[in-house]
């Protein structure tokens, strides 16, 4: 007898020991999201409990002798009713600053961070490294280095998640959206799309491979192609005939695009906008809503012609003409 | 015990579920109210989704607007006007005792002037619309003169026929609404102790009315059209 | 075998006298009608076949997903199933649950009235429902849909090669009937309460269904519109909500969630009112801080307008928003809070009985208070991030709207019952069905609470091997539940036949719907009460009548 219920724990004990409760933590934020939930999930078990054990106590204290009892007639506490908003209030309010706090420091890019892009697409992920490698449903980095994701969709709304990273953003058509972490431990860690996008949504999946800084050199340097993103991007623009009007002294029908990376630039409607990825974008895929002061509105629209990542790519040669331009004039 | 004398003493139209005519008229007003609140909701959501295009593709809802024959839409807003007049006026007529004819007249006056809206509507914009080739998803055309926004500009006019669509539905359920009343009327149903079916109709009418006083300048008056503008 | 009080005398049995149920017969009589009682039974009827739909879709996905790669089916019949468990359940289960069925029922009788303000309005709105169930009945049969519930664009007006077209038109013609059920309760709670029932000597059953009526009539109209632009994107291709041409997918979603997070709040609004009925009776005594409960419950429908961005922390909206949607979302938690301390403080000197409406009542407590908190992890931005779209989420609502609302139903069932049907049931298959449900239910869902957190993200058809013990753990779970979902639907229907005659009061609770026979006859009250003291006075009375 004793036989059956040992080995009936035993087996209860090897399936409770199966249960993984915390996911690797291998980002710098992981330790501080994980502190918060730990913390909501003893708030949460505690009042849980507390409810529970209040309603045994006084199921059993105070139930029904005979058909005579004769309850108390209590309509109420103000005492009570003040404590229990005010002390719930104060839990949230701490709960929501300190949640705030984090999420904001989480929210913004160290300044050295290294950029790769990111396209999803049904049902596979294309990421982008700046220096020329290219990948499908794996992302390389290297370990200790701050990491920022520039994304977009080519079709549906995907949503880029790493769970060791404890980051996720949606992945949207039509615009860039972006993260950033840095890995604190070598290791294979999951991705996964997190955005219900169709058939083969649950399929949408990959691995991050955070690597020593020597190992990531290697790999980087290791691939066939050792052309950069800029240096793809530099042919794509000659090959559409974008260097035909966009002349790099200016003489062109086109404004010059030599260091206007980054630089606010006023637009015929009078707004001004910085000259970002996603201005860069719009220019490419819906010119006339980027309409300069002093050039017609000639410029096609390349929209249905290039593909996303065709699009990063000639961001990215954009990008380089202003480091080339500053090169140039630090000279 | 007290009710079954109560009951027989009940005017016609007398619902078993109210204990007294004030407390039925009282109901019926509070629930037209209650109505006419969901569909501000109703058409607020697809006034919210226009309001927030509008301000991303400015110029092509401009190009959009100045297609649209504004004096149809001010014909048509008078129209709607002066039928919201002869509904008040029928509603009065009940009040103060008039005959069966009066207020007859005043419903088919409203009538016929809702007819008149949806008859303007339908051949003098909508068919017209039609043939220059302004239907969105059937038959709609980019003009190259409307230059860089034109791609936008079917944006609008879905949103045109879907707002003056719903618009002409609630209309023309209108006018069978009072069509019923006029029948009604007809048979003697009404008087001034008992008009509540009227008062309620004139309730929808009018808001039916204040919702086309919202969309004639939202759709029709964009950027000004005798000088100034958007460009 | 039976705990329930035995009257003094032997009540005559429900087939000796005229009573709503038997006074016309034929099927006629029945679709034609324009008594609440008889529609809230039309609606009875009717939600409990949405609910098997539901409930079928959901076996499935849980066997299926005993297997990291998929026991039963293709990836894109399980996308269909989970959509359409999604739909029918929100939709043509829980927004219509309590409201349509003790709704109907018990709003003109806890007021004192003979029906309903618009009892025509009121049959229409089950013709509306039956309709729009038909379109997403025909839809289901015609191949299904496949976009989840919240048919995010541009997959759903774009990409998706399914029933979507038909399915958004049933919803949004069941829209309607919820619109004019909240029209209906309101100008009823409004104009036609008994002579003496102040708003506060309402039962709090009716200020729930008050608060919940404003949240249909201003909510609904937007996911009606919503779907409509969605059906009318998908047939023209226009472009509202497709940024390849021109539209923007975002602005789906807050149209979308606009109406639908209040709609969750339609969905326990109601539950909540049922709890406080319930643990008043069963305590025999009156609701601690009645108004705190009452103005809580407004407060909630209020305020559920104001937190809807809180479903879209991880698209890309600008921080400021995230900020503010994050603190209102904590502030809708405190008036539950305060709901469920009044509940228990209730329980504080009373006269406890376990019958199996009680057992209900308290799980719902104890649930509610879980699945609530863990609403906090997804107000609170950091943790949203990492635990929106994965089992976390799916688990917690599924504590608020199983553990929650469909315990508070069926508690709510259980007790009105007797008046329903003039019926008695076996209270002990009824609490041993609330156990094994009690016990199915958490076993089903707990698990899934540490899958989110692990970082299994919802709607996979497979998943990664290192999920699969708590999967299996969970699909166990909805084995239990499933079981004990249909045992009430068993004796229940037994006692309709076989139950021993109920009297007019088998709980001797208080309330005016107690003070007429079971079944009550079709006009409710030989003559309209007066109201001259508070809700749940039990203590002054043995369970005589008021007025």
């Amino acid at each position: 007898m004793t036989g059956v219920i040992q080995s009936g724990l035993n087996c209860v004990a090897t399936v409770l020991a199966a249960i993984p409760v915390r996911p690797t933590a291998a980002s710098t934020i992981a330790d501080d999201v994980d502190k918060l939930h730990f913390t909501l999930t003893a708030i949460t078990l505690f009042f849980t409990g507390a409810i529970f054990a209040t309603i045994f106590y006084f199921m059993i204290k105070y139930r029904r002798r005979s058909e005579n009892d004769r309850p108390a007639d209590i309509e109420g506490n103000l005492k009570l009713e003040i404590a229990w908003t005010v002390i719930p209030g104060i839990i949230c309010a701490v709960i929501f600053v300190w949640a705030s706090s984090l999420y904001f420091r989480n929210s913004r890019p160290p300044a050295a961070s290294t950029e790769i892009f990111v396209i999803g697409k049904q049902w596979m992920w294309h990421l982008q490294h700046p220096e020329g490698p290219r990948e499908i449903n794996e992302l390389h980095v290297p370990v200790n280095v701050p990491i920022k994701l520039t994304m977009t969709s080519e079709d549906v709304i995907h949503d880029f998640y790493v769970p060791a990273f404890r980051v996720k953003k949606d992945v949207l058509p039509g615009r860039y959206t972006s993260i950033w972490f840095q890995a604190t431990k070598t290791g294979t860690y999951h991705i996964f799309c997190g955005q219900y996008c169709g058939a083969d949504h649950a399929e949408m999946i990959g691995w991050v491979y955070v690597m020593t800084p020597t190992d990531y050199a290697a790999w980087l340097s290791g691939g066939s192609r050792n052309e950069s993103m800029a240096q793809t991007g530099e042919r794509l623009f000659n090959k559409l005939g974008c260097d035909t009007c966009h002349v790099s002294d200016g003489t062109g029908r086109g404004p010059s695009l030599a260091g206007v990376y980054g630089k606010p630039e006023k637009l015929r409607s009078g707004e001004t906008r910085p000259v970002d990825e996603t201005l860069i974008r719009q220019a490419i895929v819906n010119p006339n809503s980027i309409l300069l002061p002093n050039y017609p509105p000639i410029m096609p629209t390349f929209q249905g012609q290039i593909n996303e990542e065709q699009v990063l790519q000639l961001v990215a040669y954009v990008k380089s003409l202003g480091a080339e331009e500053r090169q140039k004039n630090s000279k | 015990m007290a009710d079954l004398a109560a009951h027989s003493a009940h005017p016609p139209g007398f619902a078993h579920q109210f204990e007294e005519m004030d407390q039925q008229r009282a109901a019926g007003n509070l629930g037209m109210w209650v109505f006419l609140v969901t569909e501000i909701m109703f058409f607020g959501g697809l006034f919210a989704a226009y309001t927030i295009y509008r301000s991303l593709h400015p110029q092509a809802f401009e190009i959009g607007s100045h297609l649209l024959e504004v004096q149809f839409g001010a014909t048509n807003t008078a129209v709607l006007i002066c039928s919201s007049l002869t509904m008040a006026l029928a509603i009065h007529s009940a009040q103060t005792g008039k005959s069966k004819s009066t207020i007859i007249g005043y419903l088919i006056a409203t009538m016929i002037l809702g007819a008149a809206f949806i008859g303007i509507k339908l051949y003098f914009e909508w068919y017209h619309d039609y043939v220059e080739h302004l239907v969105p998803g059937i038959n709609f055309v980019i003009r190259p003169e409307w230059g860089h926004s034109g791609s936008q500009v079917p944006m609008f006019f879905c949103f045109y026929f879907f707002m003056t669509g719903l618009h002409a539905l609630h209309m023309v359920i209108g006018i069978a609404i009072l069509t019923v009343l006029t029948i009604m009327t007809a048979r003697g149903r009404f008087s001034s102790e008992y008009y509540a079916p009227l008062e309620i109709s004139g309730l929808y009418w009018h808001f039916v009315d204040i919702v086309w006083i919202f969309l004639f300048p939202l759709l029709y008056l964009i950027g000004g059209r005798y000088g100034s503008g958007v460009h | 075998m039976s705990t329930l009080v035995a009257p003094v005398n032997e009540p005559p049995s429900p087939s000796s006298r005229v009573h709503y149920l038997n006074a016309s017969y034929g099927i006629r009589s029945w679709l034609f009608t324009t008594d609440h009682k008889r529609i809230a039974l039309l609606y009875l009827g009717s939600i409990t076949f949405m609910f098997l739909v539901g409930g079928i879709a959901a076996t499935l996905m849980r066997l299926h997903l005993i297997e990291p790669q998929g026991a039963l089916f293709e990836p894109g019949t399980f996308n269909k199933l989970f959509t359409i468990h999604g739909i029918v359940m929100v939709f043509f289960f829980l927004v219509p649950s309590i409201p349509a069925t003790l709704g109907n029922f018990l709003v003109p009788m806890m007021i004192g009235a003979r029906d309903l303000a618009f009892p025509k309005l009121n049959l229409l709105s089950w013709y509306i429902y039956i309709v729009g169930a038909l379109f997403t009945l025909y839809a289901i049969i015609a191949g299904g849909v496949d976009t989840g519930w919240t048919f995010y664009t541009p997959y759903s007006s774009s990409y998706a090669h399914s029933q979507v077209i038909a399915v958004a038109l049933g919803v949004f013609i069941t829209g309607f009937s919820s619109i004019l059920t909240g029209l209906n309760f309101v100008v009823t709670i409004h104009k036609m309460r008994a002579p003496g029932l102040t708003w506060f000597r309402l039962p709090l059953f009716i200020w729930a269904m008050y608060a919940t009526s404003i949240i249909f009539i201003l909510g609904t109209p937007v996911i009606a519109i919503t779907l409509f632009l969605l059906a009318l994107e998908r047939l023209l291709h226009i472009g509202i909500f497709d940024p390849a041409i021109g539209g923007d997918p975002l602005l789906f979603q807050h149209l979308f969630w606009f109406y639908s997070h209040p709609a969750v709040y339609i969905m326990i609004l109601p539950g909540m009112g049922v709890i406080s009925e319930l643990i008043t009776c069963f305590s025999r005594k009156r609701i601690f801080g009645y108004s705190f409960v009452a103005f809580s419950s407004m407060a909630i429908a209020v305020i559920s307008f104001l937190v809807w961005g809180h479903h879209m922390f991880v698209t890309g909206q600008s921080i400021y928003a995230g900020l503010i949607f994050s603190v209102l979302s904590f502030l809708v938690a405190i008036p539950s809070a305060i709901k469920v301390f009044n509940w228990t403080a209730t329980l504080y000197k009373g006269s406890i009985s376990y019958q199996a409406p009680m057992l209900y009542a308290l799980g719902f407590i104890g649930l509610f208070t879980m699945g609530g908190l863990t609403g906090l992890f997804l107000a609170s931005l950091a943790t949203d991030v990492h635990l929106n779209g994965t089992y976390f989420i799916v688990a917690h609502f599924h504590y608020i709207m199983v553990g929650g609302a469909v315990m508070a139903y069926l508690g709510g069932i259980h007790f009105w019952w007797p008046k329903i049907t003039g019926r008695l049931y076996s209270d002990g298959w009824a609490r041993f069905a609330a156990l094994v449900i009690f016990v199915g239910f958490n076993l089903t869902f707990f698990p899934q609470f540490m899958l989110g957190y692990l970082g299994m993200p919802r709607r996979y058809a497979v998943y990664p091997a290192e999920f699969q013990v708590l999967n299996v753990m969970s699909s166990a779970g909805a084995s239990i539940l499933g079981i004990g979902y249909l045992i009430p639907l068993i004796y229940l229907l037994w006692s309709m036949r076989y139950g021993p005659p109920a009297g007019p009061n088998p709980w001797r609770a208080k309330g005016l719907e107690w003070e007429t026979p079971s079944p009550p006859p079709t006009e409710n009250f030989e003559e309209i009460p007066v109201v001259t003291e508070d809700a749940y006075n039990y203590a002054h009375s043995g369970g005589e009548t008021r007025g």
